[in-house]
């Protein structure tokens, strides 16, 4: 209080400009948005590899579409989990979810003859039935998100194993790539997009062709475009409309949003069903994409999300973080997870890289909250 | 003033928390346009009285009157919704979150129809920093997390939001207690604003100091129970004092300040009789603090 009155005594306010902000430069605000250390850590990364893997491949556009791949299946998830993680919870089930949903998807369809569609519908919907659980059971019992969903994880996994292995007698169930040509809602979750565009670069000359004449990168893999949309829409949502400030004050601090007329528990639920949805999309487009399903599939996604959304910037505690910031720690994690093949380094590295970046990340995203919390 | 209808009454009212009874038949009016000032020692019942008004809680017996007609809260949105404001001690604020986006919490302004509905940022950012300036206070940068504000401003944000939000009775619970003495005279003049606009206000504290000059009425609460509502006209500020402390308990504390006293006076002169005794009565420092820990 005392040194702003002392300043306003020093320079008298003479325009609507008021003289107690300071000029802001774009960097200084910069460093105020939950995804600055992401992005740098996108682009040191990315400048190491582009150094170190020269001539390797990784940068020609077959590669960069790989490495993307990777980093897009594990941004749908993590969009989902950081929406869910600035909404003050967690949720490790993910994984075992994108496990049971692979199954739910399969079996209907392989076994049952059921069309694609329906089975994915059967999959969304029990997906939607677990989110509702979970946010029900922590908004219920009050208990902490991360018991719950431990609680889940084992009870989705032993549940798609027993159900495959009750039905089909495997724990693999394959075929399903028979099923998806003429099906509209499968099209959705498999495939390529822009082949057009690409062909007619590569007639143009602008891009490299195999022996055959056709582009080496036949379209985008649709899982890219499910990643780079759902970033935009969680990104519009938590930004720009009031459902978004809802899920930064229930993070933030439920009862004081209980008390502002926030309906806490509906924003909770609607989260736990969201990231619930997110692993279903993703057991969809890997089903769709190998032709089959297995119930260990998704094995540790949903520490990887976790990784990604921390290095994106969100705060484990709630309240703070980016949809972005969670595309970036998925790019980070695509990124160095190809590169380190590329590259050649021994891939069991990967895993020493990725803890050593999350603790980074974290000590990182603990000094900027500091300094946003300073009086500016 | 008895053909006035209150702007919310309070009839017999009582809340229990299984076998506990946290406030039993209580009753109180407030009017438009009013001060009410809610005075209780601690545990007297003041948190839930005013937690059941704001529908944290739901009254187990009795019923709440608003305007003259019924009223239920299910959840403190309700009771926002039918005008009645609480300013919570906690101040239901999110420190993270920027001042526009806690002014706005749960109620954002929108432009836009269907999925393009979004929150008109360059209109809550301009609201806010106006109501902030109504009351005193120059908000810098509305962006900024309420976190890097001071205790009286983040008051005045809590205060601002409430009466911006169109609330017929605004309920503050304890706005001055931590607050130094000029901000606390802001959130005072504040009251007294928002009384002259028409406002029925319930204001709860401990301190008389800061009760009296804007109160119009008291009421009384002790061990969950009212000791009754007084206008300002037939109570002075001792009698409200007396009142909040238990008269007995204040009396018997004057007493033993006087004997204190005697007792100092009795030590001085024995001193400067013989000064070269040591000086070893430190305790006869502490006796003013029964007063400070009686709270007020």
């Amino acid at each position: 209080m005392n040194s702003t009155e002392t300043k306003q005594s020093v320079a008298p306010a003479t325009v609507d400009q008021d003289e107690r902000i300071q000029r802001v430069s774009f960097w200084k605000k910069a460093l105020n948005r939950p995804e600055l250390g992401a992005l740098a850590g996108a682009v040191l990364v990315l400048a190491f590899f582009i150094a170190a893997s020269s001539g390797t491949g990784m940068f020609t556009p077959a590669g960069i579409i790989n490495f993307l791949e990777v980093a897009a299946q594990l941004g749908i998830i993590a969009t989902a989990a950081a929406l869910l993680m600035i909404g003050g919870e967690f949720d490790l089930s993910i994984g075992s979810m994108i496990g049971l949903a692979g199954i739910l998807i399969a079996i209907p369809a392989v076994e049952y003859g059921w069309p694609l569609w329906a089975a994915i519908l059967l999959a969304f919907a029990c997906a939607g039935l677990v989110g509702w659980i979970n946010g029900n059971l922590v908004n219920k019992t009050g208990l902490p998100s991360f018991i719950v969903t431990l609680g889940f994880l084992f009870i989705l996994r032993g549940l798609a194993i027993g159900t495959s292995r009750l039905l089909t007698g495997r724990t693999q169930v394959g075929g399903v790539q028979d099923h998806i040509p003429g099906d509209w809602f499968a099209a959705l979750f498999s495939g390529e997009v822009a082949t057009g565009l690409f062909s007619w670069m590569a007639a143009n000359g602008w891009m490299a062709t195999n022996f055959a004449g056709n582009p080496t990168v036949t379209g985008i893999p649709v899982s890219i475009v499910w990643w780079l949309g759902l970033t935009a829409v969680a990104t519009w949502v938590l930004l720009c409309t009031p459902y978004g400030n809802w899920i930064f004050a229930s993070g933030g601090d439920a009862n004081a949003a209980r008390n502002s007329g926030v309906p806490v528990h509906r924003v909770k639920i609607s989260l736990f069903m969201f990231t619930a949805f997110s692993a279903t999309i993703f057991a969809c487009i890997q089903v769709m994409d190998t032709g089959s399903a297995d119930t260990i599939r998704g094995l540790l996604k949903e520490l990887e999300a976790i990784i990604a959304v921390v290095i994106g910037g969100a705060l484990l505690t709630g309240g703070y973080g980016s949809a972005i910031g969670a595309a970036l720690g998925a790019l980070i994690f695509g990124m160095v997870q190809m590169g380190i093949f590329y590259t050649g380094v021994n891939t069991d590295w990967f895993q020493v890289f990725l803890g050593v970046m999350l603790l980074v990340a974290v000590l990182f995203n603990n000094y900027m909250r500091k300094k946003a919390m300073e009086a500016k | 003033m008895t053909a006035r209808t209150p702007m919310i009454e309070m009839r017999s009212v009582s809340k229990h928390f299984g076998s506990v009874i946290a406030i039993s038949d209580i009753s109180m009016q407030v009017y438009s346009g009013e001060v009410m000032c809610l005075l209780g020692d601690n545990g007297a019942g003041k948190s839930t009285l005013i937690k059941t008004l704001s529908g944290v809680h739901q009254p187990t017996h009795g019923e709440m009157l608003l305007d003259g007609k019924p009223a239920r809260f299910k959840s403190p949105a309700y009771a926002l919704d039918a005008g009645i404001a609480t300013v919570f001690q906690d101040l239901a604020m999110v420190p993270l979150m920027s001042i526009t986006r806690n002014f706005f919490m749960g109620r954002e302004p929108t432009v836009g129809w269907g999925p393009l509905k979004r929150i008109d940022w360059k209109y809550a950012d301009r609201v806010a920093k106006e109501e902030m300036a109504k009351i005193g206070i120059d908000v810098r940068d509305p962006s900024q997390p309420v976190g890097t504000l001071s205790g009286g401003e983040r008051q005045c944000v809590a205060i601002a939001r409430a009466v911006y939000f169109g609330a017929k009775v605004l309920i503050l619970d304890e706005p001055t207690s931590a607050l130094g003495v000029k901000q606390a005279s802001v959130v005072l003049r504040y009251i007294a604003k928002a009384r002259a606009d028409g406002l029925a206000v319930i204001f709860i504290t401990h301190n008389v100091h800061h009760a009296y000059p804007v109160a119009d009425a008291f009421t009384l609460l002790s061990r969950g129970g009212s000791l009754g509502s007084f206008r300002k006209e037939e109570v002075s500020r001792e009698e409200v004092l007396n009142m909040m402390a238990g008269g007995a308990e204040l009396e018997s504390l004057d007493a033993e300040l006087a004997e204190f006293q005697r007792d100092d006076k009795a030590k001085k002169a024995s001193l400067a009789d013989q000064d070269t005794q040591p000086a070893d009565e430190t305790g006869s420092t502490e006796p003013p603090s029964p007063r400070t820990a009686s709270g007020y």
